[in-house]
């Protein structure tokens, strides 16, 4: 068990590598404005005085690594500066729209997971029908078109030409569960759509994939019927791919969610990134990022622990 | 009970009992759970659900009659090995065969095809349909289907143009990194790692914040995300080639890096290349498209599909779908793409086994 361990720290300090290397390429990216922030925030018509005035009150008179380490130290203790646009705190603004974009994620993940693996196993078993066919065609159709395609299109139908739920999803922080529930179904919908599409077609390759192998063609000779094939013995050997598919996929949900939010105006981390990026409110801008990222990278790291722990000989490589 | 139901229901269970007699599985059973369907819809939604389903399948069964044709036209016209190729075709794919041209025409002969210009204002705000105006006016007054026209010409042909340099820059960098080899190998790794560490959407505001938005800007900073993936699949191809044993002789006989690239790896790579130029042209197109849809991409009054949507969304709350057009026209390109590298992918597996 210690090797599993061992291995397990392993990608967890590989992981936070990775997420210094990503902080040090989102505070660089600012860093490398043509001439810096204060003259950037003030425009070619200031003077000297206000932009030295500026600068002085940014602290951007420190060399780079300094403000690096201060940035980078404010994130880590939750505080990730002053927005330029309106001189609230980020992380005051950032807290709320984070908790309602894991609510948002939460909720299409807890539809497109159970759907998605339903679906592929079943396109599976009955590979080559017309149920296979049908669904290959649709979670292409899905994969292919852009997420504000379909938003619109579930609004559309469901919220103008019947109104079962409504097109703007204006949640608060104050709304009892149902009523949240019941406001953010439209925009989860959507990400289930794309979502369930991407799982449901890799769930069936990693099957499909397995049903070659020569234990599954054993286990059909001796008389164990098709879906006990594939639910007693693919399915295990399957997992692996599909923990793999299922955390990428949660990762794409937290971070493909800009589009969402814009379509519906939820109130959540995209819609707060892309005013920032109109605004170019830089600290905002670097806030979000980071919160993606980090969210991004946890869960490909989730999706590694899952293979290793879900695949013995990935414990112990040659 | 209107004259439409009954006589829906029952060309349907005609159809049914037809496929039945004749013994078609796979037509009953379609032909059966779309019975089940249309009973339930029927009872919830009423007869303009019908309706709906109605038109849906009579677009679907026109859209396979036309790949049908036009898969046996090219039968005839095309030289013999072209004739052979087409007849392995599925009718999804040269559904998308003939979209793509389609597209392609529409967007090299933009100017004639179109009656307006693609910033002319011509009516007032969201004018109606009328003979003229096939798709009726956009928020400014300008013709919605000329600006569709070319829009093919703009966002396709950025796309396009995306997509190439993120393809020469990846492939080049891949190659080089698996015959090579050593340190070089390793640090493009590790950078490709990186970049690949930070979601792609993300990374592409943080950029466009940085260097502003403009179709210069947007191109190289969609390259530049976009590479790494490219990046990955030619060295691992590459990685398979470059242990071969002309590749050694190659080497023996003294020729040069730049020779090893082009010469004896890029030939013996290219049909996984060209099913991952159109795979990746799919992601490209749909991430400039994103960007344009949040106002980030192509600018006014440049006409682009991504910002036709948002521009004209305001229509979508009064049930109107015109706004919708430029949304499918995306997807549909996608989903032709998407169906004839899949089409590619089986020949190219098939040949192998």
């Amino acid at each position: 068990m210690s090797g599993v361990m061992g291995l397990i720290v392993k990608r967890l300090g590989l992981g936070l590598v990775t997420l210094l290397v990503v902080s040090i390429i989102i505070f660089g990216a600012v860093e490398m404005l043509p001439g810096d922030l204060a003259q950037q925030i003030l425009g070619q018509s200031a003077t000297e005085e206000t932009v030295a005035q500026l600068r002085e009150d940014l602290g951007l008179n420190r060399p780079a690594f300094v403000r690096y380490f201060e940035w980078l130290g404010g994130a880590v203790q939750g505080d990730f500066g002053v927005s330029l646009a309106n001189n609230r705190s980020v992380a005051e603004q950032l807290a709320p729209r984070f908790a309602n974009t894991l609510f948002l994620a939460g909720l299409a993940a807890v539809i497109a997971v159970p759907l998605a693996i339903g679906l592929g196993v079943m396109a599976a078993l009955y590979r080559n029908s017309v149920f296979d066919r049908v669904a290959n065609v649709v979670s292409l159709g899905a994969i292919s078109s852009p997420e504000f395609f379909l938003g619109y299109i579930l609004i559309v139908f469901l919220a103008v030409q019947n109104q079962v739920f409504p097109a703007i999803s204006n949640v608060s922080g104050d709304m009892d569960f149902g009523t949240r529930l019941y406001r953010s179904m439209l925009p989860a919908l959507t990400m289930t759509l794309v979502v369930t599409a991407y799982m449901m077609r890799m769930t069936r390759a990693a099957i499909i994939n397995l049903l070659a192998s020569p234990y599954i063609e054993m286990a059909r000779l001796k008389g164990v019927s098709r879906s006990q094939v594939i639910t007693r013995h693919a399915l295990p050997n399957a997992l692996a791919p599909i923990i793999n598919v299922v955390a990428l996929n949660l990762a794409y949900l937290i971070t493909g969610v800009v589009l969402v939010e814009v379509v519906f105006v939820y109130p959540g981390v995209g819609q707060l990134l892309v005013d920032s990026v109109t605004k170019r409110d830089f600290p905002v801008v670097q806030a979000c990022c980071l919160v993606f990222a980090a969210t991004f990278i946890l869960f490909n790291l989730i999706a590694d622990v899952g293979a290793i722990l879900s695949n013995p000989r990935l414990r112990h490589p040659k | 009970m209107s004259n439409f139901m009954i006589a829906y229901f029952f060309l349907l269970i005609a159809a049914c009992c037809t496929a039945a007699y004749y013994q078609y599985r796979t037509a009953l059973l379609l032909l059966f759970s779309l019975v089940c369907v249309s009973l339930l819809a029927g009872l919830l939604g009423g007869e303009s659900v019908l309706i709906n389903i109605t038109i849906a399948i009579a677009l679907l069964a026109a859209s396979a009659g036309l790949a049908y044709s036009f898969r046996e036209t090219l039968i005839q016209i095309l030289p013999r090995g072209g004739a052979k190729l087409m007849r392995t075709a599925p009718l999804t794919a040269s559904f998308g065969l003939l979209l793509i041209i389609i597209y392609i025409i529409a967007a090299v002969f933009a100017p004639i095809i179109a009656p307006y210009g693609e910033a002319e204002v011509i009516a007032g705000a969201f004018a109606p349909p009328d003979e003229v105006m096939i798709l009726g006016g956009d928020q400014l007054g300008r013709d919605l289907f000329s600006r569709l026209v070319y829009g093919a010409r703009n966002t396709v042909g950025i796309a396009l143009m995306t997509t190439a340099i993120a393809f020469v820059v990846g492939t080049v960098a891949g190659l080089s990194a698996a015959v090579l080899g050593g340190w070089i190998d390793q640090v493009l790794g590790r950078i490709v790692d990186t970049l690949m560490a930070i979601p792609q959407l993300i990374f592409a505001l943080l950029l466009l914040t940085i260097v502003g938005t403009s179709v210069i800007n947007l191109t190289l900073v969609i390259a530049l995300l976009y590479s790494p993936l490219i990046f990955r699949l030619a060295r691992a191809v590459a990685g398979n080639i470059v242990v071969m044993d002309y590749i050694e002789a190659a080497r023996l006989r003294g020729e040069s890096t730049w020779y090893l690239v082009i010469k004896e790896v890029l030939p013996n790579a290219t049909a996984p290349l060209a099913a991952e130029f159109g795979l990746r042209f799919c992601f490209v197109f749909l991430a400039i498209s994103a960007l344009s849809f949040l106002g980030l991409g192509i600018q006014p009054p440049t006409a682009d599909w991504g910002s036709m949507v948002r521009e004209n969304a305001t229509l979508i709350s009064f049930g109107e779908i015109t706004p919708l057009i430029p949304a499918a026209a995306i997807a549909l390109l996608t989903v032709s793409v998407n169906f004839v590298v899949d089409w590619m992918l089986h020949i190219s597996s098939g040949l192998k086994e």
